[in-house]
């Protein structure tokens, strides 16, 4: 095992696969020369060169298009999104192309691409350079979402997406770049659509995701050390496929559950799991299914207004302590 | 003989002409067959042809080499027939049967045959030309000789991802050749009333790096030469070509339109006097091919629409259980265990 940070896990998953695979390239704004504005891909550069590792324009339609157009005719590209906010500039490449060629054409066109983006809160950044936008991404059929956690998911989920025949949208979590977790030494690859426990409990079970994972865990951790409350804290990891017999069997165990969501409160994807779950395992919920998100609004840039907009380790402890006393 | 040596433009040879014509005539034949089926209420949804524009399809389709690439849009009939796919999966996509070439899974506005590099025909506007770019990119990368085409309409020219396709493509010096059919109009608008420019791909070149070229796209024989020079550019790795073709629309925008923005006797002059077909029917006998070798072409033209019109006519519509296939790489659509 070694010790890489989450922003050097993405750049280990890229090399990985373009080291195995000539087909794999990698495209995005001064993701080349500079290693990409949150330094998640710095000397791939210079280990790959400038024919695979590719600085373009600001012009995400085209970095997607290309990508997309590479991907139906034999390359499987990574495409860098900076923000997960500038989607919105190029969701037409998202929503309507990459998802849909397969269906359109019934089978004759393929695209296997890696679309990477910086998705989500706490770096004061304001309304445009904040949000977590994978429910968008979970809305489209077509498309897989993954959002890591920890730095051997981001290296062994960036493997798997890679390999995917499928494209996928791959949200790393800003304020998840800098932490530090082992990774397995070797190549590295981990499967699409499988949750994890990453805290057994019998209790209650709260779902969560990306940032929210080390969140949840911190508040489980305190609700047993306070009141002796174990909550089992399953990370989802990728939404599309969603592994609902993960979850599914953590809920039948402890008759409860929470989400943990950074997306605002609408339409989030803790709707959609809880409402999977009131339909197929109503009977095995000894309460109310309980969403903690982020309220329906634009995220603030002041830090004290955007930490009580998120979901914190505080309001995950309390919000659950209220339920569940 | 002694004729055609004393014609002017006798650089393509007689062969490449009755090709040209054959191309032609199959769209046209083809695009009014699909406006029939409309009236007998057999093609659904929406259609947009391409009658009076067969020359940008056929005198490109006819330059290129059998691996490169297409891309078009909605109004993509002609470019789909033109790479030679075949007529009775093209009528029956139209009208939504299982014989169609995506088996009625993406209509009439989605045509796709990837055996003759028709690589999709894409309808939100702007979106495919930067995926030919990316094709274009992947045939720089790997060291392939394809080209990728990308065809679009004058309305294109207004929408952002024109102008990142165009930058991208010249940055990277990729081997894609974009093509704007410029029929007059932005669907109901006349382009001019809403383009800062007079030509609205060509005179956005220049901002590119690249040479404005205005063509003739009512002249097959102008479409075929100036695209062999394009495609010869970009196999040689000199980049890519912006190619404004004037042409006109003689249908409607869609098949909800009647045109009736059209200035009295606008339609009837293009109908008249530049017709792609009757042009290049004259330039035949004007270069000595017989007219029964016209004739024939034409016969044979009808009769394979007619005997495909049947075919698809008669083939089912598509079975229930593929509503949900393809829409994963695995064939089908989990979204969940």
């Amino acid at each position: 095992m070694a010790q890489l940070t989450y922003r050097e896990a993405v750049a280990a998953g890229i090399a990985q696969e373009m080291e195995r695979d000539e087909t794999v390239a990698f495209i995005g704004e001064d993701v080349a020369r500079a290693g990409g504005v949150f330094k998640a891909t710095v000397g791939l550069f210079d280990k790959f060169g400038p024919k695979r590792v590719i600085d373009t324009p600001i012009s995400e339609q085209a970095i997607l298009g290309a990508a997309m157009g590479a991907a139906m005719t034999g390359m499987r590209p990574i495409a860098e999104i900076m923000f997960s906010d500038f989607l919105a500039v190029c969701w037409d490449f998202v929503a309507n192309e990459m998802s849909k060629s397969r269906y359109m054409s019934d089978g004759q066109l393929k695209c296997p691409l890696v679309v990477r983006t910086g998705n989500g809160g706490g770096s004061r950044f304001g309304a445009q350079h904040s949000q977590s936008i994978e429910n968008w991404a979970m809305a489209i059929p077509g498309i897989k979402v993954v959002a890591p956690s920890t730095p051997a998911d981001v290296k062994g989920l960036l493997a798997a997406s890679v390999r995917d025949e499928d494209p996928v949208i791959f949200f790393e979590h800003k304020s998840l770049y800098a932490i530090k977790g082992e990774v397995p030494e070797g190549e590295h690859v981990d499967t699409l659509g499988t949750a994890k426990v990453v805290r057994p409990g019998k209790d209650a079970t709260i779902v969560a995701l990306a940032l929210m994972v080390p969140r949840a865990v911190q508040a489980a951790d305190k609700l047993m050390t306070d009141h002796g409350i174990d909550v089992e804290v399953v990370d989802i990891r990728t939404l599309v496929p969603l592994d609902m017999k993960t979850i599914s069997n953590s809920v039948i165990k402890t008759g409860r559950l929470f989400t943990v969501e950074e997306n605002p409160r609408l339409c989030g994807w803790g709707a959609e799991i809880v409402s999977i779950v009131v339909d197929e395992l109503f009977w095995d919920l000894d309460g109310p299914a309980v969403r903690i998100t982020t309220p329906h609004i634009p995220l603030p840039a002041a830090d004290n207004l955007e930490d009580i907009t998120i979901p914190s380790v505080d309001r995950i402890y309390s919000k659950i302590l209220e339920v569940l006393r | 003989m002694a004729k055609k040596k004393t014609l002017k433009n006798n650089d393509i040879d007689e062969k490449k002409r009755l090709e040209l014509y054959n191309s032609q005539y199959l769209i046209r034949v083809a695009e009014q067959r699909a406006y029939d089926l409309f009236l007998e209420n057999l093609v659904k949804g929406t259609s947009h042809l391409s009658l009076g524009q067969e020359a940008i399809a056929a005198g490109f389709a006819t330059a290129m080499q059998e691996n490169d690439k297409s891309f078009c849009t909605y109004r993509g009939h002609a470019h789909t027939l033109a790479r030679g796919a075949s007529v009775v999966g093209v009528l029956g996509e139209l009208m939504q049967r299982d014989c169609g070439l995506m088996r009625g899974k993406g209509g009439s506005m989605h045509l796709t045959d990837t055996s003759k590099g028709v690589m999709g025909s894409y309808a939100i506007i702007g979106a495919h030309l930067p995926m030919a770019v990316g094709s274009a990119w992947r045939a720089q990368y790997m060291g392939h000789d394809d080209v990728a085409t990308v065809f679009f309409g004058d309305g294109t020219t207004n929408i952002g991802a024109f102008h990142e396709a165009l930058n991208y493509a010249v940055v990277y010096k990729l081997p894609v050749i974009f093509v704007c059919e410029n029929n007059n109009y932005m669907e109901y608008t006349p382009i001019e009333s809403i383009t800062a420019v007079k030509n609205p791909a060509a005179d956005r070149a220049s901002a590119y790096g690249l040479d404005s070229i205005i063509i003739d796209g009512n002249d097959a024989d102008e479409v075929y030469r100036t695209a062999q020079v394009a495609y010869s550019k970009a196999r040689s790795g000199d980049g890519p070509s912006l190619i404004e073709c004037k042409t006109y629309r003689q249908s409607g925008h869609s098949r909800a339109d009647p045109g009736a923005y059209r200035p009295d006797g606008e339609l009837d002059h293009w109908k008249k006097n530049n017709d792609p077909i009757t042009r290049y029917r004259s330039r035949l006998i004007e270069f000595g091919v017989k007219q029964k070798t016209i004739d024939g072409i034409e016969a044979s033209v009808k009769k394979l629409v007619d005997e495909a019109t049947e075919e698809a006519k008669n083939s089912p519509v598509p079975p229930e259980e593929i509503l949900t296939t393809n829409v994963y790489a695995n064939g089908g659509w989990a979204w969940r265990n």
